[in-house]
């Protein structure tokens, strides 16, 4: 009798835990397709070698310009979304692009976050002519189009994925140091910092125990954001010919590739965009859900 | 007042210095521009040299960089080396495409982030807030050389409807503006939506309901202006993106503005050229922001006088 009681318990258990979980997704449905999207560029990154059907690498003329497979009658096409202009397969080359804009995208937001983050306490922490002094450095870089620094930038030190994710994480550091400095000049005054400092914690202390944990959500709000629009830019740059470099398979450039054959072979142009898009409308989804979860203070 | 134009003022002269010394030493590490501009041929050791001087690059970069400041004082943006005409008139003449293309996607972005942005304040929850949610995470999701590529691929390949590039009177307008104001309208329609929220709930907005106003009147004339403010604010901070996006759109539509102007010029090494136009793109976005700011402080004199006088 206690036997039977105890497995329906746990069956009761187990399906309730199932219950809430659908709950959870009914209640978030952003933020799960946020980061079903995210997941699904990750795990092609990764996995890039296994999941994709052929050598991204490999040309083959016979099969230049092929039509995706399902829209291909002859049955000449082998490959799902059509060949390239020199007849790679164009979903390989996508899966492994995902590589570049994930590198690109979390290793120059790693940058900017930990130089706005070291920058932005040094301003709003200590103040003073530290602060002045970064935030007018923070000016001059608002002060200049992106787009237009990273182009002279990158055409003086050529192209390459190491380059474009060190003029990102040095340029995107702006945001970081301004959110980080406004939390801390709230919190300075609030009385348990003041207590912190009254019982003689040290500095590095306080900042490390008091005020991160505080701005934490904000900042990986704002990193999250901050990664799509690498993704982006770093699409832009490669496109302009001043990215990642054309031997590589990357979104930006395979787009830049397609930009002679738009008429003849419209899935050349179109389905690089598409992976670019849905990768940054993930991580858009995945941070605009986070936000709100965490940080009810900061939703627009 | 005045103390607020002067202090902005100096703010403004100190950030175009640092812009002009990041881009004169930064442009000089691209490589020489007189071996380009000799190609293929093989010149003499004289000849190399004349160029050199007669280029002004002889001297050491310091001097070249006081030379070339002292000249900008006077509004003189050097010769391009290229094509011998004064920098200042060829980028004027290829401003005219830059400016006309950012204020055609700013209209595309207002006119479709306002009455979004309103709508989806009033219905909160209901399913245009979610479409404008959806439409504005979209927005900003896109890539716009891609949107523009699609814009082309469907207006201009298979309909026909509209130019696929060039600049040629209003038609070769509309599909680039559309690229370019599309991807901005997706950050406006929230901005607007949340200020409009805010505005919705102020006392004076149930004041002039209560007073028996027309509820579309309410929205326009009493609650839309003052949730106008932030908008304004922002949308002049976004003008520098707007330009840097504009030179990724005018690379797609070919399209005469400075963005390819100083691409063109990098490629080339044409100095005067580069340094003049990021110089000039650079004081476009300082001074729109700058008049932004006046305007608004015109409207709210809380913020007139800044931090440095509280």
């Amino acid at each position: 009798m206690t036997q039977i009681m105890e497995t329906e318990t746990i069956e009761i258990k187990k399906a309730n835990r199932i219950i809430s979980i659908l709950k959870f997704i009914k209640n978030n449905p952003t933020g799960i397709i946020g980061l079903l999207l995210v997941v699904t560029t990750i795990m092609c990154a990764i996995f890039a070698p296994y999941i994709a059907p052929y050598d991204p690498g490999a040309a083959s003329l016979g099969h230049r310009l092929d039509l995706p497979k399902w829209l291909d009658d002859s049955g000449k096409s082998q490959y799902l979304l059509g060949g390239d202009q020199v007849g790679r397969d164009l979903l390989s080359r996508i899966i492994y692009g995902a590589r570049i804009s994930l590198l690109v995208g979390i290793c120059g937001v790693f940058i900017s976050l930990v130089l706005g983050t070291f920058l932005g306490i040094v301003s709003g922490y200590f103040g003073k002519w530290m602060d002045d002094l970064i935030m007018r450095l923070a000016e001059v870089q608002m002060g200049l189009p992106f787009i237009l620094l990273a182009i002279v930038i990158m055409s003086v030190f050529g192209t390459g994925i190491e380059k474009i994710i060190i003029i990102l994480g040095l340029t995107y550091w702006v945001s970081f140091a301004r959110l980080i400095r406004g939390e801390i000049l709230a919190l300075k005054e609030q009385e348990y910092i003041q207590a912190a400092k009254a019982i003689g914690g040290t500095h590095f202390k306080i900042i490390l125990k008091h005020i991160l944990p505080n701005v934490a959500s904000s900042i990986l709000v704002l990193a999250t954001m901050c990664i799509a629009e690498f993704i982006l830019l770093e699409a832009s740059l490669t496109f302009l010919g001043l990215g990642v470099e054309p031997t590589v398979p990357s979104w930006g450039g395979m787009l830049a590739d397609s930009r002679n054959y738009m008429t003849s072979a419209w899935w050349i142009s179109v389905f690089p965009g598409v992976a670019i898009m849905l990768t940054v409308l993930g991580f858009n989804l995945l941070g605009d859900w986070l936000r709100d979860r965490l940080d009810p203070n900061m939703k627009v | 007042m005045l103390s607020y134009i002067l202090r902005r003022l100096s703010h403004t002269v100190l950030v175009i210095i640092a812009v002009s010394l990041i881009i004169f030493f930064a442009i000089r590490l691209t490589g020489d521009p007189v071996s380009i501009m000799f190609g293929a041929g093989e010149p003499s050791q004289q000849a190399v040299e004349e160029l050199t001087a007669k280029l002004g690059l002889d001297k050491p970069v310091w001097e070249q960089y006081i030379i070339f400041m002292k000249d900008l004082v006077t509004l003189d943006f050097g010769t391009s080396y290229r094509s011998n005409s004064p920098v200042l008139g060829m980028l004027l003449e290829r401003a005219w495409p830059t400016i006309a293309l950012a204020l055609g996607g700013m209209a595309v972005a207002l006119l479709i982030a306002v009455p979004l942005g309103i709508l989806s304040a009033i219905y909160k929850g209901k399913s245009i807030d979610v479409f404008s949610r959806i439409f504005s995470l979209l927005g900003i999701s896109f890539p716009n050389f891609w949107l523009a590529f699609m814009l082309i691929l469907i207006f201009a390949v298979q309909l026909k409807w509209l130019p696929v590039s060039g600049f040629d009177g209003f038609s070769s307008l509309i599909l680039p503006s559309i690229a370019l104001g599309l991807i901005l309208s997706g950050i406006l329609v929230r901005l607007i939506r949340t200020s409009m929220l805010e505005v919705l709930k102020m006392q004076y907005v149930t004041t002039a309901r209560a007073k028996g106003i027309r509820e579309w009147l309410v929205i326009i004339r009493h609650a839309f202006r003052n949730a106008l403010l932030p908008t304004v604010t922002f949308v002049g901070l976004q003008f520098g993106g707007l330009l840097g996006g504009a030179v990724i759109v005018e690379q797609v539509f070919s399209w005469p503005g400075i963005g390819r102007l100083i691409v063109d010029s990098i490629n080339q090494r044409d100095y005067p050229v580069v340094q003049g136009g990021v110089i000039l793109l650079a004081l476009i976005m300082i001074l729109v922001n700058l008049i932004v700011d006046l305007c608004y402080s015109l409207i709210n004199p809380k913020i007139r006088t800044g931090r440095g006088d509280n």
